[in-house]
């Protein structure tokens, strides 16, 4: 758990980067430090791993106030993502990624074990990959082997900021999703800097909604997308948060509430899509006529129903209107 | 300055190559001699020059108000005439009885190669990625880890440019050194100018030059060696 209390970092007078912030991120949850450029997302979560230091207030990390732990201790005991990856060129892929296990004293017999595993969690070839450079990966697998660097020596908390950045929006979905998979794996707490609508919402348990340094709202992404606090706030989101908040819901949410529509076996044109697919997904593929008809599968790819533009729209109208809650993992 | 020299004399005074041909079959072992003093001089001086402005320039980089001065007299060194510096060595060695030979040539060119070394070395730590610093201060390493483990390997190409300059540089001062009596390829060319022989000029410049290149190669060839690939580029 890390905790800001009345946080302030002033660099000079005149620029205050973050002002009395006060946050809890509960253990085991993704917190997305989400807002514009210079807001002060990366001076904020710079502050937990002292990079930068703390002009006002306190941060406690699981109950301990960090300024009295000793820096390096606390740092190898943090995981920490930088937007450009940070990988050492003068080392391999394998001496990158234990870097805070060496520094630790592991054996060679478990750092190899560690490493093995950890290439695992991102499909990579360990054996293939242990003894090459970083430069003779793509952008992608540097940004991966920058997360499970992070991982390493297996840190409660992790500070990601901007970690899938630079990457191109497909292969970016991607390592979203695979990063979200591990994340129901390893249940770690992390702070995650982003300037990515669509990916906070994608990705956060709690969105933290920051402007020049002060946060203006600290929600869930479907609370702060239906109830926004403010003119800011909604603004921030724009007109269409209402289809932003589809992207929290699944087929199988809708089918709970309203259920599918039987399928047509005289239509030819048909596509599937899967029960656990998000909604915006969903309503993009109706709305673009990519068939006749949209099937449903579930898990054991048997077809349960079909879906139309009437149903999500339906259920549009119910979830923006508050009448229905649905809870945000299908 | 010896090229100088060598076009105002091979103007004045003949040259054929026979007769250069013949000069180098009797002078060639002499030559040799004088190249390996050169080379002696010129390694021990940065050796020396090494030691202390490696270490130099990697400390600066944690104390930025020394930095600003040191960096500076170091400049200053360099802008001193090199006939001028070995001339001021005489009188201060002269205390001790050493103003002319071996010490204050190797003092005028341990001097000279400073700031190059540390001037490089100090660059090259300072402009490592303040990412790749970031990263590793963020992951807990310790400042002597950082700098043995990150910044000194991604800062030795740019470091071993230093090192390349001073040598070359000092290559080609050492021929002065030649006036105060510390020997080296200077003598020929001094011999030379004094004696308007055209040969020992010629050959003394190009053993000069033959010297800086194949110094020049060695150092580049041991650069290669230590870095990976990505680094070099
Ligand atoms: N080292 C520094 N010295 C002075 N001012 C700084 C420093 N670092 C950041 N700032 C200022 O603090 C403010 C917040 O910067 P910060 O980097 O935290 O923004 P950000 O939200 O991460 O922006 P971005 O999305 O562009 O990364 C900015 O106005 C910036 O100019
Ligand atoms: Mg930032």
């Amino acid at each position: 758990m890390i905790a800001f209390n009345h946080v302030t970092k002033s660099f000079s007078e005149d620029n205050i980067a973050v002002k009395d912030v006060n946050l809890t991120v509960e253990k085991g949850h993704i917190v997305v430090l989400l807002g514009p450029s210079g807001c002060g997302k990366t001076t904020l979560l710079r502050m937990v791993n002292r990079l930068e230091s703390i002009s006002n207030g306190e941060i406690m990390i699981n109950n301990k106030n960090s300024m009295e732990l000793d820096a390096i201790e606390l740092r190898r005991n943090i995981g920490y993502v930088i937007q450009s990856n940070g990988l050492f060129p003068n080392m391999t892929i394998e001496d990158n990624v234990m870097i805070v296990p060496d520094l630790l004293g592991w054996s060679k017999q478990k750092k190899r074990e560690r490493f093995t595993y950890l290439m695992k969690l991102i499909g990579l070839d360990a054996q293939d990959y242990r003894k090459r450079y970083p430069h003779e990966l793509s952008g992608g697998q540097q940004q991966r082997i920058g997360v499970i660097r992070a991982l390493a020596a297996d840190p409660p908390v992790m500070l990601m900021d901007e970690p899938f950045g630079a990457l191109d929006p497909i292969i970016r979905e991607k390592i979203q999703d695979e990063f979200l998979q591990i994340q129901r794996e390893v249940k770690k707490t992390i702070l995650f800097v982003s300037h990515d609508i669509d990916e906070a919402i994608k990705m956060a348990d709690k969105i933290v909604l920051m402007r020049d340094g002060e946060i203006m709202q600290y929600d869930t992404p479907s609370e702060m997308l239906a109830h926004p606090k403010n003119e800011y706030v909604s603004k921030f989101f724009g007109k269409d948060r209402a289809l932003k908040s589809l992207s929290l819901h699944t087929v199988k949410n809708l089918q709970d509430i309203i259920g599918l529509a039987p399928i047509d076996a005289t239509i030819r044109d048909t596509k599937t899509i899967h029960v656990h697919q998000d909604l915006r997904t969903t309503l993009s593929m109706l709305m673009n006529q990519e068939a006749d008809q949209v099937v449903v599968t579930n898990d054991q790819d048997e077809n349960i129903g079909s879906i139309t533009i009437d149903h999500v729209q339906k259920y549009l109208h119910f979830e923006i209107k508050g009448e229905l809650s649905v809870s945000q993992e299908g | 300055m010896g090229i100088y020299y060598l076009s105002m004399q091979v103007l004045e005074g003949g040259f054929t190559l026979e007769e250069w041909l013949r000069f180098l079959e009797v002078n060639t072992p002499r030559i040799l001699e004088l190249t390996l003093d050169h080379a002696v001089l010129v390694t021990i001086a940065i050796v020396v020059a090494l030691i202390i402005g490696v270490p130099m320039g990697i400390y600066l980089t944690t104390n930025e108000y020394l930095a600003g001065t040191i960096l500076q007299a170091a400049s200053i060194t360099l802008t001193i005439p090199s006939i001028a510096l070995f001339g001021l060595m005489i009188p201060i060695f002269s205390l001790i009885n050493q103003g002319i030979g071996f010490l204050p040539a190797f003092v005028a060119l341990v001097l000279y190669s400073q700031l190059p070394i540390i001037r490089n070395t100090y660059t090259a730590i300072k402009n490592v990625d303040p990412n790749m610093r970031d990263a590793a201060i963020g992951m807990g390493m310790k400042t002597h880890q950082r700098l043995l483990r990150v910044e000194i390997p991604n800062a030795l190409p740019v470091i071993m440019a230093g090192i390349r300059t001073a040598v070359v540089l000092n290559i080609g001062i050492g021929v002065i050194a030649a006036y105060i009596g510390a020997g080296g390829l200077g003598v020929l060319i001094t011999q030379g100018i004094s004696r308007g022989d055209n040969y020992l000029i010629i050959s003394g410049s190009l053993a000069v030059a033959l010297l800086a290149i194949v110094a020049d190669a060695i150092l580049l060839l041991i650069q290669k060696r230590f870095t990976t690939k990505e680094i070099v580029n």
